[in-house]
Parts: C-alpha cells; structure tokens; sequence
C-alpha cells in the first residue's frame, strides 16, 4: 500500500510543473499542509503521486514501531514505543506516501481492535490503520470530493492535530498522525467543502497539455512505460536521483533561509489586496515561497519567490463571487501585477 | 498502409473485434458493453471466457461488499472456527485474467474506486496489504440515460466500446465471427514485437483531437487497441487500418465532437468556426489547430494527414447517422461535454454511513458484523463456560454486542428552475436565472443539494442543465442561452414534470421554480395559437398538483398577470410577482421553497 515501487517515474511526466512543483514544496516543508489537485480524468493526477513516492529521501524511525515514530528524547505515547523496555533503535525508511481508497471504512482508516488478537488470545491490542501508516508521510486520497463525510471530518482532525485519537471498543490509543494530505478530484463530480478546501496549504488545476507534441510525448512516454518498466524507470533513474538529491538538499538548506521583512510586507499586502480570509493564506504562502526559494537552491526568500507560488497558495482561498466569472487565476495574476509590480 | 475496403458496416464483426482485443491484453484496460442484458451479450460473454489465458472471468455483483472485493475477514469461516480466518479478495482471485461488473451504472462509487486502484496499478489494496491483480474490466452498462451513468472514472478507463444495441438478434447465426481461442493466443505472443510507426502516435492524438476527447486515456487505450490488431492480423507493424479500427472502437464513442469531412468544410461558412477541438474548452482552445500544423518542424510538409485519412476512412465506413449524431450532441454541448453525473448512484442513496451505533436494532438497519465481532471478542475468555470450556467453540455474542451502521437519511432537494426565454424580455430574466441558479449551487453545495435548469422558448423546451451540484458545471452550461422568439409554456412544464418525476424516482424531493409571465403562445405541436397554447399550459400545470411537487411560480411581468396567477393555481405553486425578477431575490424565493420542502420530507 506505501510507496509505489515501479509507478510511473516523476521525472518523466511531461509538462504539469504547477503540479509537481506544489508536491516538491511538500516534500521539502511539510508544514504548508498539504496539496489538493483539481483538474479532469486521464490528465495524470494520480501519475504524480504516485511517482512522488520514489522521489523522496529516507526518514528516521524507531525499528518495528507500526506507528513509525521518530527518535525523539521524549517519551513517545505510541503504543508500542510507550512499552518500557521497548528497543528504540532508530533505522532508515522510506517516507511512506499511502493510498487512502475511497470505499475504506473507518476501522481501516483510524485502527481497530486486532480481532485476531481478541478471539485466538483474549488480548485487547490495537491494530493501527492508514493514518497510523501514513506519519511522517503523505496520504493521498484520489476523487476526495466523494469521500464520505464522516471520513473527511475524521482526516480533516487528524491532519490539523497531528495525532490520531481512538476512544472505543474499549480501547484508548493515541499516536502520532502527522502526514500532507494530498486530495485529488474532479471539480465536475462535486465541489469540496469550503471548510475542507481551506486546510490545503496548496490547490493545483490540471489540465491535458494543449500542445499537440505535448500530448504525443506523454503518449510515447506511457506508451514505453507500459510495455518495458524497468528499462523505462532506468532510462530516468538519473533524472529521479537528480531530483531527490535537489529534495533532499532544500530540506537542510530550508533552516537557513531568513525572509527578510520587506517580503513578509509583500504577503500581507497579496493577501489583504484580495481579501483572503485569516492569516493561514499569509503563513502559507511565505513558507511555501521559502521551500521555492531553497527547491531553487538560492541564498534568500525574494519577492520573485513569492510571485511564483501566489497562484498555488491563494487560488482556492479566494472569496467566492458566483457572479463573477473572472477566474481566481486571473484575480491572483491582477493582484501580484499590481501589489508586486516586477 | 492500407485502406480499409469500404465494405457494410457490420456491428457484430465490430463487436468481435473488440472482443479479441480486448482478450489478447486485457491487463490494466477494459471493455464496456452497451445495452440490454440480452442473448447477444451472453453469446460475447460466454465466448470471452474463453479466450482468456486460464482465469475464468470473475463476476462482480452490485452489492458487492469491500470485503470480498479486496479480501479479509472471512465471517462464515471466522465464526465456525472461532480464530479469524482471512479470505482472498475477488480482484486478486481474477489475477492474471478478467473481471465482469455487472449493472455498472449502479454499481457503488467506492466499489468503483476499488476496481480503477486494481486496473491502474496491477495490484488490489486490502486490509492484508498488496497482493497482485492485473486485471482487465468488463463493464455490463445498462444505462440509459444520464441518470444512470457509468461512473466517470471507470468509463474514462475502459477502452474498448461496444454497442449492444446495434446487433440484430440475426448476428447468432454468424458466432464464427468471433475470434478463436488459438488466434488470440498466437496475438499474445507477438504483441510485444508490433511496431507502432512514429507517425501513427501523432494521427491517434489528432484523431481524439477532433474528436474534443481530452483524455489521454483514451488515447493510450486505442494506441494498445491498434497495436493488438496489428497482433491478430500477424503482422508486426501497426497500419492505417488498425488505426481505423482503433478509432471507431475506442475514440467514435467517446466523441464530442466531429471534425468536418473536407466536402463539408466549404459550404458550411457561416457556422462561426466549427471548432473541431472540444466546443466546450475556453476560447483559446482555437490554438490546438494551430500547433498542429507546426507540430513538426521539418520533414512533413502535410501534417495531419494520417489523421485526417483514418477520419474519412472511418467516415466511409459508418452509416452517416453514426456522425450526424454526435454532432447533434456537440450542438446541445453543454450536455455532452459533461456526461455522466459524478453523485453516487442510486443504490447508495438510502443515507450516507454515519459511523456505528450500539444498541438495539431499528427497522432497515444493518448489523455491522466485523464491529459486532471485535465488541465481543474480548469478553470470550469471561463468558465461555468454566466447565465445558473445549466443547464450545463458538464465539458467544450478547445482545449489547450489538453494532449498527448508522445512516443519516438526508433527502437532498433538488430545485428545477424554468425560465421562460421567450419574447424580449428574455435575455434579462435568463440573465437573472441564471445569477439565481449559481448563487443557490454557491450557497447550497455544502448540503449537497442540486438544481437544474429548463429553458422554453420558440418551438420547444430543453433541459439546459440536468440536476447538479456542480457550480464549474452549471457555469459551463449557462454560458450562452439563447433567448427570444415564441412562448411554450406547456412544452417546458411537460419537461419539467419529466426532471421532477426523475428527480423524486431516485429519492430526491424536486422543487419547481417556474419563471414566467403566462402568456403561451405556442402550442406543443410547436404551432402559434394563444387560444391552444393557454389550454395546454393549464393542462400539463395540472400535472403538478396531481403529482404533489412543490412550486413556485414566479411572475415576471411588469405588471402582476392573473392568467400567470391561473397557472399557479392549477399546478398548486406558490404565486409570486417579481417583477425585476433580480437574481438575489429570486434565489431568495427559491431557497425558501426548498427548504420547506425540506422539511416535509424528512419531517
């Protein structure tokens, strides 16, 4: 279910760059809080998240911790790192990107009593689910604008908390939960709930490449792929250790990158020219320019940073005016020209 | 290359095809047949099973549980043995071979889901982890209309079209058609050898072009269909032909459009610029056209060509109603451009899952037997009887074990707005409807609830945008009405009362705003005669009270109209004169209604 072994590589998707760039800042600083990716079938959506998985550096967790716990100082509340006595040695993983199908049931999602567990021994044990799988990680959720309710609520908690709470069947497990939520649909089927659309840090439109050569070459890519993987997969092997390399590299070098203030300045004034609600869309959008600026590996934030994530940041923070036709990409362009005139 | 002999068409040869393509890689794609349970599609069935490699086709029914589809606990065997004992799922089972979806337009969103997972990635995710199956799909798909559509992302993912309908009963006697089980074997094994010529990629996504097909899906499906009849044929490289064939069997019907043939082109100029490429798309879609042409820069002097070859080829062959049809669909765009409705079908409408409940069982509840079991299982060691522990070894399940699945029944309301767009003060009331139509989606998509719209004028009416909670959908339908000319009152509540009646089939509650100010004119023959007009509209207005559908109507006249109010009351609507009929108010009017009907419904 974690990390697609032999997906389609991400270093040979053709065109799409709002779309991977957005998931790059993720891997690079998790915090944005999660992707959303809006556009029509066939456009390769699912392609890029899956591809993301390879692409991504290892991370430290506690060996045989189910919960993949990091090493931390502090006692971990996991339930099987809080055992005394439990061995905390640290190993490599790769960072889990899980696949959340839309007809899994809450059980699957949060954890269940281990029935097995229950009925061989009497034993009341956990048996931790997707979230618990997902920490530390991505959870990707294809055609989330048909998600039960109910789910979304549940995710929507869990991703703002970064913990996963289970009060019932008598048990009473807590772990952390902290993951990017990557949501993907088709804005055709359903709109997402605005409530739901504010949590993304970031909100991508696909579209298929209108360029006719655009199109053959994602054909003939495809097309390879699918009748030799291995030696498609080696052929962009450079390409993808490239571009984890530059991942990896834009993680420590985040730390470092100061925003001046005159940058902080420019954010609030995007933002409060087009009147996005709350601070969150000034957060984002400063951390996210920041991740720009570090994927790109240069010494500071500028304003140039900034103008290039606006789109990515901002698009689905706009107020609705269903009598305005003017598209939120539009309103944004409008609003950088005029707030951060070049 | 070479070109396809004109001969008849012959649905079934075209059906045999698709059959033996789909059988020599049915990895990862699928085969969606059209129309009626029938002996025809048995015969294509049973002759299917066949030709696959060892796997038998595994059939999904519709109320199919995840469990089964992707394996876990298996209950029967769980409680005789009194351990847990896992199963293997359907799809991993159909490893190597085929799944058949029976009634796929009803069929679950989430099972959907589950099968694209199975077909995109070769593997099944269950509860046990990842286990293999590559499988291809065959979808049964007994829809007929676009209320019971196809899940969009699984036609989006079935390649292969056949049209069931268009077989006469007289095709049995020619089953030799039908490919042999040899043939496909011996497909199989060159397949990985054909050759797909460069220029043969570039016709296949001109082709899905012009026809406004914007998936690419559908382009990789009919690159894999071509190169199989290549395979078939025994040859090594890919042709004109098999582009043809490709073309009509994965490309024609998903086609929004059709490009105009070369003896069409010159004597249509007035049509402002056909657009061959997707008429729905934003207006810079026009560049497609032009990027073809310098596609490549170099050798070809006549690009497009292959293309534009294959089209007539396939042009020549079909009986011309075949193309005039979707042409008819490119002109009522709207409709064809957003096919399929992305809600759940009807089957998953008695409530969405709310969680579990403890307690006694309700009527129309369902036990939840895995959370039933896990209550339970922890207390077996202090219930199993001290004596006779051994002998017993069931697992003992008390009443307050007991766990439901919690539903929360919500009626969604979907609201029917139709707008008389006749006469001149058409284009300002459209307008007005319009605004009132999305600022209602805006406001009423957190509910889910739909609204549709009718629009009536000259001759007839037409539902302008089946019921939607789509606002990017409604938006792209309302873009331009057409307004003025005639007024047919009685044809737009005859099509009203056809949407409302659908609207309550699938257990909704239709609310009717009607926008009008009375005045018919035009009768259902679509014929002038104020006199008939009037009688007819008072008629079919009836049809309403009868029917018990809540409406308003909402009287745009400058002036208050008692024949508007005559219609109100025969149809049993709420009467209100608006006469700036400005879109807040009558969203205003409209959300009332709604929710009042709400109220009835769940109350």
């Amino acid at each position: 279910m974690t990390d697609f072994n032999d997906a389609y590589p991400f270093a040979a998707i053709v065109g799409q760059d709002e779309v991977k760039t957005a998931l790059m800042i993720a891997a690079v600083d998790p915090s944005v809080g999660g992707v959303l990716v809006f556009g029509d079938r066939g456009t390769g959506k699912s392609t890029a998240v899956r591809g993301l998985a390879a692409l991504l550096p290892e991370r430290k967790v506690i060996a045989g911790c189910p919960y993949g716990c990091e090493p931390s100082p502090s006692a971990s509340s996991c339930p099987h790192c809080s055992l005394p006595g439990t061995p905390t040695k640290a190993i490599n993983v790769r960072i889990p990107v899980v696949d959340l199908p839309l007809g899994a049931t809450e059980d699957r999602l949060v954890g269940a009593l281990d029935l097995e567990r229950a009925l061989a021994h009497g034993e009341k044990r956990f048996e931790p689910g997707l979230l618990a799988r997902a920490n530390g990680g991505f959870l990707y959720v294809d055609e989330i604008n048909l998600l039960e309710d109910h789910l979304v609520d549940l995710l929507l908690d869990v991703a703002a908390s970064g913990r996963n709470v289970v009060e019932r069947e008598g048990l009473s497990v807590r772990h952390a939960a902290k993951f990017v939520l990557v949501g993907s649909g088709n804005p055709e089927e359903g709109e997402l709930r605005p409530q739901l659309l504010d949590r993304f840090g970031l909100c991508v439109e696909v579209s298929t490449p209108r360029e006719i050569k655009d199109r053959i070459e994602v054909i003939k890519r495809r097309d390879a792929f699918e009748r030799d993987r291995d030696a498609f997969a080696a052929a962009w092997d450079k390409e993808t250790v490239r571009l984890r390399r530059r991942i990896t590299a834009a993680r420590t070098r985040l730390a470092e990158l100061a925003v001046a203030d005159a940058v902080l300045e420019a954010a609030a004034r995007l933002c409060l020219a087009l009147g996005t609600d709350g601070l969150r869309g000034e957060l984002v959008l400063i951390r996210a320019a920041r991740a720009s600026a570090a994927l790109a590996g240069a010494k500071t934030v500028g304003i140039d940073d900034l103008r290039r994530v606006a789109p990515t940041v901002l698009r689905h923070r706009l107020r609705r005016n269903p009598l305005d036709d003017t598209g939120s990409g539009v309103r944004i362009e409008r609003a950088v020209a005029e707030v951060l005139p070049a | 290359m070479t070109v396809p002999e004109a001969t008849g068409y012959d649905p079934w040869s075209e059906a045999a095809s698709a059959l033996a393509i789909f059988a020599v890689d049915p990895p990862g794609t699928g085969l969606r047949l059209r129309g009626r349970s029938g002996p025809v599609r048995d015969a294509l069935l049973e002759h299917l099973a066949e030709l696959l490699p060892q796997t038998p086709l595994r059939r999904i029914p519709v109320g199919i549980d995840e469990t089964r589809l992707v394996g876990g606990l298996d209950l029967g065997a769980t409680l005789a043995a009194a351990r847990p004992v896992m199963q293997s799922g359907l799809l991993a089972e159909a490893h190597g071979g085929a799944v058949v979806i029976a009634m796929a337009e009803r069929i679950e969103r989430s099972t959907c889901a589950l099968i694209e997972a199975a077909l995109d990635t070769g593997e099944s995710f269950g509860p046990a982890g990842r286990v293999p199956a590559r499988i291809g799909a065959v979808a049964l798909d007994e829809g007929i209309d676009e209320d019971e559509a196809l899940a969009p992302s699984l036609a989006d993912r079935l390649g292969l079209v056949i049209d069931l309908d268009a077989v006469p009963m007289s095709a049995l006697s020619r089953m030799e058609l039908l490919p042999e089980h040899a043939a496909v074997a011996r497909a199989r094994r060159v397949l990985s050898d054909v050759a797909v010529p460069d220029d043969a990629f570039t016709a296949l996504v001109e082709i899905a072009a012009g026809f406004g097909i914007d998936s690419l899906r559908a382009v990789l499906a009919a690159l894999r269909t071509a190169r199989a009849a290549a395979a078939l044929d025994g040859r090594t490289m890919v042709t004109q032909a098999d582009l043809g064939l490709a073309a009509r069997l994965v490309l024609l019907p998903r086609a929004v459009t059709v490009p105009q043939s070369p003896d069409e082109r010159e004597p249509e100029p007035q049509e402002p610029e056909p657009a061959p490429e997707n008429p729905v798309e934003e207006p810079e879609s026009g560049s497609q056209e032009n990027d073809t042409t310098d596609s490549d820069d170099s050798e070809n002097d006549d690009p497009g060509s292959l293309a534009d070859a294959v089209v007539e080829a396939v042009r020549a062959v079909l009986p011309p109603e075949v193309f005039a049809a979707i042409r008819d669909r490119a002109k009522g765009a709207i409709k064809s451009g957003a096919r399929g409705r992305g809600d759940m079908p009807a089957s998953g409408r008695r409530g969405r899952p709310a969680g579990l409940r403890q307690g006694r069982q309700r009527p129309g509840e369902r036990l939840a037997v895995l959370a039933t079991l896990r209550a339970a299982a922890p207390r077996q060691a202090l219930r199993r009887p001290a004596v006779d522990a051994e002998a017993s070894p069931l697992i003992r399940v008390r009443p307050e074990d007991f766990r439901f699945v919690r539903r929360k029944i919500r009626r969604r309301v979907a609201t029917i707005f139709v707008v008389d767009a006749s006469g001149s003060a058409a284009l300002h009331r459209l307008a007005e409807a319009k605004g009132a139509v999305e600022l209602m989606l805006a406001e009423c998509y957190v509910r889910r609830d739909e609204v549709a719209l009718i629009a009536f004028r000259g001759p007839g009416a037409e539902t302008l945008l089946p019921p939607t909670r789509s606002l990017a959908r409604a938006k792209r339908a309302l873009g331009a009405i057409p307004g003025g000319g005639g007024t047919p009152l009685a044809s737009g509540l005859d099509e009203a009362l056809k949407v409302a009646a659908a609207v309550r089939k699938r257990g909704d509650t239709p609310v009717v705003i009607l926008l009008t100010d009375g005045q018919a004119n035009v009768a259902r023959d679509g014929r002038g005669g104020r006199a008939i007009a009037g009688e007819e509209a008072l008629a079919a207005a009836s049809g309403f009270r009868r029917d018990g559908f809540d409406a308003v109507l909402i009287d745009t006249a400058p002036r208050p109209q008692p024949r508007a109010r005559e219609i109100a009351t025969a149809m049993g609507a709420r009467y209100v004169a608006l006469p700036q009929a400005d879109a807040g108010r009558m969203a205003q009017a409209a959300s009332a209604a709604a929710r009042s009907a709400r109220l009835r419904s769940t109350g």
